[in-house]
Formats: C-alpha cells, sequence, structure tokens
C-alpha cells in the first residue's frame, strides 16, 4: 500500500512538472531537436546534475539506500533502440513519458502517438526473439567508476561516488554554459503556448 | 510560460532524487509492454499464466527474468503501473492550472502547423509512427528517455550514455530537415 501512495505522489509530481517545463509540448521538442532554442535542453541537464549530485551525495553520506540504484545493461541493442527513438522522437515531439502527458492533458496527436506506441511495443514483444538469439542484447550492467555497495562493474577502477558527484556538477556546468540556440540567427523564440 | 531553466531543472532533478531515494529510479515505456500484456491477456486466453512461483508467458518477452513483466500484467496494481497513471494525472492536473492548452494546439502543434499547414491527418499519421518507432526502439534498448536517459545517466550508468548518444545522433537531425521553420 506504501508503494501505491509513493506512486501516485511522485507519478502525480512528474508529470505536473513535464508539462511545467515544456517537455510534453512538441513545439519545444522541436525547438530542441533542431538547435534553435535550447531552454529544455538547459532544464533537462540541470535536473540530470542536480539529481545526480544528492543521490551520490546522500550515498556517502549515508543517507541514500544504495540499493534503491537501477543500473541497465549496456548492449549494442542499447544504441540501436536509441537511434531509433531519436528518430521518433523528433517526428511526433513525443517520448513515452510526454506522450502520455500530453494526451492527458488534451493534445489530440498525442493519442495517436500512444495507440502506435502500443503497437510497436507489441511489435517487439513479438520479435524480440531476433533479436536475443542475434546477440544483440548481450552485455553488463557498468557504472563509471566503482560506486561503493551497489554491485556493478565499472569502466575505471576509481570511487564512483566522487565521480558521481564531478559528473552531476558537469551537467550543471554544461546547462549553465549553453547557449540559448545554436542555429539560426538572433534570439531564440519560445513557443506561444 | 514555462519554467525558467534554473527552477524547472532543479525542480525536476528534485523529483528524480525523490524517487531514486524513496523506491527507484524513473522509468515509463515497459508499462507500454505491460498494458499490451493486460489487452493481450483478454484477447488472447492464456497469454499469461500462473506457475507454482509466480507467472510465466507464452511469449518470451513476458516470460523474460522469471516472468517479472507476465507478473506485472497479472498485477496490475504495482508501483510503476500505477506511477504512469499518476503521471498522467499530474500532467493533466497541471495542464488545467495553467488555464489548459487551447484548441488549435490540442489540434495540431503550432511547429506542425508552421511547417505543413492545417493538415491533421498527415500529422497524426506521423505520430502514429512516431510512437510505433519509439516504443519499438525503447523496448530495444531496455528503456526510454527517462529511465535510460535521464534516471541513467544521474547514476553514471554506461547505458545511458549509449542511449543519449543514439538518440540525440538520430534526432536532431531528423528535426532539422522536418521542421525547417521555427514555428
Amino acid at each position: 500500500m506504501t508503494s501505491i501512495i509513493l506512486a501516485v505522489v511522485i507519478g502525480a509530481a512528474f508529470g505536473a512538472v513535464l508539462d511545467r517545463i515544456g517537455a510534453t509540448n512538441p513545439n519545444w521538442i522541436g525547438k530542441m531537436l533542431t538547435l534553435t532554442n535550447l531552454h529544455l535542453m538547459k532544464t533537462i541537464l540541470l535536473a540530470i546534475g542536480t539529481a545526480s549530485v544528492l543521490m551520490f551525495g546522500g550515498q556517502m553520506l549515508g543517507l541514500v539506500d544504495v540499493g534503491h540504484m537501477s543500473v541497465k545493461t549496456a548492449y549494442a541493442g542499447v544504441f540501436i533502440g536509441g537511434l531509433m527513438l531519436g528518430a521518433g522522437w523528433a517526428a511526433a515531439g513525443y517520448c513515452p513519458g510526454t506522450g502520455v502527458c500530453a494526451a492527458a492533458s488534451g493534445r489530440k496527436d498525442a493519442l495517436f502517438f500512444i495507440a502506435g506506441g502500443l503497437l510497436g511495443a507489441a511489435a517487439y514483444m513479438v520479435t524480440y526473439p531476433a533479436w536475443d538469439a542475434a546477440g544483440l542484447l548481450d552485455g553488463s550492467k557498468l557504472t563509471l567508476g566503482a560506486v561503493p555497495g551497489a554491485g556493478y562493474d565499472s569502466l575505471l577502477s576509481i570511487s564512483g561516488d566522487l565521480l558521481g558527484i564531478v559528473m552531476g556538477l558537469a551537467f550543471v556546468a554544461i546547462a549553465i554554459a549553453l547557449p540559448e540556440r545554436l542555429r539560426g540567427g538572433g534570439e531564440a523564440v519560445a513557443p506561444a503556448e | 510560460m514555462v519554467l525558467n531553466w534554473k527552477t524547472g531543472g532543479v525542480v525536476l532533478g528534485l523529483v528524480f532524487f525523490l524517487a531514486v531515494l524513496l523506491v527507484k529510479p524513473i522509468g515509463v515505456s515497459t508499462q507500454f509492454v505491460i498494458l499490451d500484456a493486460i489487452i493481450g491477456n483478454v484477447a488472447v486466453p492464456d497469454l499469461i499464466t500462473q506457475t507454482d512461483d509466480g507467472y510465466t508467458s507464452s511469449n518470451a518477452y513476458l516470460a523474460k527474468s522469471d516472468g517479472k513483466y507476465a507478473a506485472n500484467a497479472a498485477n496490475p496494481l504495482n508501483y510503476s503501473f500505477v506511477f504512469v497513471l499518476a503521471m498522467a494525472v499530474g500532467a493533466f492536473l497541471s495542464a488545467m492550472a495553467r488555464g489548459g492548452i487551447g484548441a488549435d494546439e490540442r489540434k495540431l502543434p503550432a511547429i506542425w502547423y508552421a511547417n505543413y499547414g492545417d493538415t491533421p491527418v498527415k500529422r497524426y499519421t506521423v505520430a502514429f509512427i512516431g510512437g510505433f518507432v519509439v516504443l519499438y526502439g525503447a523496448r530495444l534498448a531496455g528503456g526510454c528517455t527517462s529511465g535510460h536517459m535521464m534516471s541513467g545517466m544521474m547514476q553514471t550508468a554506461v547505458s545511458g550514455y549509449i542511449f543519449a548518444a543514439g538518440a540525440f545522433a538520430a534526432a536532431v537531425p531528423v528535426a532539422i530537415m522536418m521542421y525547417k521553420q521555427e514555428g
């Protein structure tokens, strides 16, 4: 029961924040991915940095349970799937979470995105054995540095906690340094909506 | 108006931090599979079956990892599925609280209108195909923008960086080709 309450509270907060930063709006996604207004990119980079510093800092102080970390396996399919997601994300202006949020806030095209998504996920369920047999799903769960107590292999044999904080600060620094636009001239224009 | 990136970034970061502090990192795309399995189990009897120590499925993907997905589809009132439903409610309430999205935007986003005019059928077709490719890709990758890119990179997961590299390598050229007008 506790976990359901947490799901409701954290889920609702996540959906509300995605709405308030413009992530559920295809106009903001389009501007970010055409590099004509990077405001949303700065928001996301700052969020990753903030969360990283808090999580690794909390783990070092013993305030955050390392057992809550959940690192996904790195394998060739991650890159191929990333390419596919990126192409669809650019075309539709939605990713899985923001598509659901956009549909809930009344955007009709997002309903079509969800319908296509359910079909795409079903297509993967059916074709999964082929990817598995091709060895494209084989890999290991890796972090950049060795995180004490997390039980994951690491790319480098340095402190994963400290590196996590350094990487977090790097994300914050990039968020600050990133200009408002990289392509086109003039001031970056915000969507009316 | 959207939140300033400094405020929005810190608040979004706090949500990701709270999720990992209290439960586990945020992820969404798996729940498309779970909903498919719930629907599939109605349409195809015995897609999901109970075993002595849990659930399994006639579908190899649902049966993998000791039937983890099959078990979640059999019991949808679990953290991850409720999370996604709550996310939708949160986005709805937030959109309403700031006055709702206008009728024009609900029909077609401005960026589409600026590039392709009043062509809803074309837009909905692109959104549908985009959804198909996004979720197929996310499942192949084992996660999406939330699970791989944000939750992954915040944990210094190598998979998160690989995913983000792939996603932006495709997304930026596709967006530049498709949306020449800023809108």
